[in-house]
């Protein structure tokens, strides 16, 4: 199988769906870029050149530089989804949804509810997330919780090449706003990646690695530093099974549950801020529903509750490693033995 | 073609859609009143006008977005009005089976994107569907409703210059009330309203919105710009509004003095009246003869919804998603 970054996997799978259904339409900031400028058009093809290449492929009608007006362009990709588009919106960093946030949880997350199931609004809105790239409290978030939070909302988290191609094609199929969040991080990581279209369906976590002593849960980019820690145990004895959910919501509880109930040991890997995050709602529904099987309380690996610094020695210990995560196994193993 | 250039039945349907208007809020404020409507509710009264005179230069597949004072957008996009009282009375037989209210009133089929509760909450989203237009090569338009209220609201701004970057077929419709919630715009709206229209190289109008007619022809300029790609137009329709801001509203920021010249100088069903007379275009019997069959619509309505059955409760968990996972 071909080997392709996560960027082009993303790029492939936005060639493939405009292609296929005319009413894919994606709009954003700088997503071409150039625009009434003198120079390159496509200059950039996205802040992080995931959307290179639809212009020449598309135009610009299909294909749309936005001004910088959040609000105004999630909206209307929001009311164009429910007037018959397919609007792929581009929000160059996850942390810009302060400016916009009423146009999707109030407008697009609800219309289909207070229109008493009329509304079908396939509106897909990318945006990157995740610390590590010395950007500071305003551009580095996992805000990913909070979208998790709002009915109406489907939330993915890819952290492969693969996973990105996948469930960015089933997030433009999808008839639901879906917020698709990717880890800048991993843009340029590589991984098989088919040719062809194809759809991983949400709500569907993958088991990456399958043991028998503890299992950790991990979402995106922290999935790899889990898969390292998995190293690392190893050496030492400690087999562990990683499970990837893929997407937030919905959350494929099941598996979470079954591996919870088969180790009795479990370890939540959380790139955002502790309180009311993915780790302490996965904390929950093992809590109250495998409570009999743990043999251990559930450790939380997240980032501290503070916003996100600069210092590169202060973001280094912001973020979850491998290291952290072996050591919360080695707690959990260590548990009344 | 302008307003007073319209047919018999045409200007018979303009009245009877401004007359249903005003029967149907008074007529909710007096079962606001009686304590049977749960909620909350922003009457239209006194802005008739408005609503239809722009809506009667659309056709069903044009778009419009709405406000939390939206039932006068929804009846004059052509919105049932059984579903619509049925819906403000919380029950199965609503517009949106009781799940939306009054501030969310939708009917999409109509081209009718939802009432809104959050102030300038339309903008965008009728900007979305002008851009469906656009990019399916449709000659539809689309109207955003909002108050004067909206126009200091950032989506506002940022929706009016991505419209004109764009050249999105979109009406701004501000209706100029003179109160946002309690508080007078002349208060808190600085400049003219117009101004912000012009200062992005945006058509303008404004116009008087107790003149169904000047609304009208306003619009039909509007719209007809829209409609040939030339882009998006501001119409600044200055109306009363005859209510408080939410029913039951004590309405103390405004004088006694003032509100009772207000309905009595003001008022766009008598001037509409007076001026089909005046050109002999409608008999008064004509007139009188929508106002009885209209009172009947409305009483049939409140009877209906109030006869009709609550939403069953496993109906609260459906309609979030279209599929989930």
């Amino acid at each position: 199988m071909p080997q392709k970054s996560f960027r082009q996997a993303l790029n492939e799978a936005l060639h493939h769906e405009m292609g296929r259904d005319p009413t894919v339409i994606v709009l954003g900031e700088d997503i071409a870029g150039g625009a009434g400028a003198s120079g390159q058009q496509d200059a950039w093809g996205g802040a992080f050149g995931v959307t290179k290449g639809l212009l020449g492929a598309f135009g610009p009608l299909r294909v749309r530089d936005t001004p910088i007006s959040e609000s105004a362009f999630v909206g209307a990709a929001a009311g164009a989804a429910v007037t018959g588009l397919r609007p792929v919106a581009e929000i160059m960093f996850v942390d810009f949804l302060g400016v916009c946030f009423d146009q999707i949880f109030n407008q697009a997350a609800k219309f289909r509810y207070m229109f008493g199931g009329k509304a079908v609004t396939p509106f897909v809105l990318r945006a990157t997330y995740g610390a590590g790239t010395r950007s500071a409290s305003q551009h580095s978030q996992a805000l990913y919780p909070i979208f998790t939070h709002v009915p109406g909302l489907k939330v993915v988290i890819p952290s492969s090449p693969y996973d990105a191609k996948g469930l960015l094609i089933q997030a433009i199929r999808d008839n639901d706003p879906v917020i698709f969040l990717e880890n800048k991080l991993l843009y340029d990581t590589v991984g098989e990646v088919p040719d062809g279209a194809y759809a991983i369906p949400f709500g569907e976590a993958n088991v990456l690695r399958e043991g028998g002593d503890a299992t950790i849960i991990a979402f995106g980019r922290m999935v790899h530093f889990a898969q390292e820690a998995t190293a690392i145990l190893a050496a030492e004895g400690i087999d562990c099974t990683v499970v990837d959910p893929r997407t937030t919501s919905p959350l494929d509880e099941d598996t979470i549950l079954e591996t919870a109930e088969e180790t009795g040991r479990v370890v939540i890997v959380d790139e955002a801020n502790p309180r009311c995050g993915m780790a302490a709602d996965i904390s929950s529904i093992i809590a109250e529903n495998a409570f009999g099987a743990l043999k251990a309380p559930i450790m939380k690996v997240t980032a501290p509750h503070t916003p996100v610094p600069y210092a590169p020695n202060l973001e280094a210990a912001y973020l979850p490693d491998a290291k952290r995560i072996a050591e919360a196994v080695r707690k959990t193993m260590a548990y009344r033995k | 073609m302008t307003g007073m250039q319209l047919s018999r039945e045409k200007l018979l349907e303009a009245y009877r859609m401004m007359r249903t208007i005003r029967v149907f809020e008074d007529r909710v404020s007096a079962e606001m009143a009686s304590g049977d409507i749960p909620g909350n509710t922003h009457l239209y009264a006194g802005q008739e006008a408005s609503a239809v005179g722009v809506c009667m230069n659309l056709v069903q597949s044009d778009n419009i977005a709405s406000t939390h004072r939206g039932h006068g957008h929804c009846i004059a996009k052509g919105c049932d009005v059984h579903g619509m009282m049925a819906e403000i009375f919380g029950k199965d037989t609503g517009i949106c089976r009781g799940k939306g209210g009054s501030m969310h009133i939708a009917d999409l089929s109509k081209g009718m994107l939802g009432a809104n509760g959050i102030v300038g909450g339309g903008p965008p989203l009728a900007c979305g569907a002008a851009m469906t237009a656009q990019v399916l090569g449709r000659d539809d338009v689309a109207v955003v409703f909002s108050g004067d209220g909206a126009i200091n609201q950032g989506t506002t701004a940022e929706s009016m210059n991505l419209a004109q970057v764009w050249k999105l077929p979109v009406i701004f419709a501000v209706e100029d009330n003179g109160f946002g919630e309690a508080t007078a715009s002349s208060f808190v709206v600085a400049g003219e309203i117009v101004k912000r229209a012009d200062a992005l190289g945006m058509a303008f109008a404004k116009v008087d919105g107790v003149d169904f007619f000047a609304v009208h022809d306003a619009a039909a300029e509007a719209v007809a710009r829209a409609r040939r790609g030339e882009g998006p137009t501001l119409l600044h329709i200055e109306t009363p509004r005859y209510y408080g801001h939410f029913s039951g509203d004590p309405d103390n920021y405004r004088t006694a003095e003032e509100k009772a010249a207000m309905r009595r100088d003001r008022d766009c069903l008598t001037t509409f009246r007076r001026r089909v007379g005046e050109a002999k275009l409608l008999a008064e019997s004509d007139l009188d003869a929508v106002d009885a069959e209209v009172q009947a619509v409305i009483d049939s309505a409140v009877k209906a919804a109030r006869a009709a059955p609550q939403p069953p409760l496993d109906s609260l968990t459906t309609d979030v998603y279209v599929r989930y996972p």
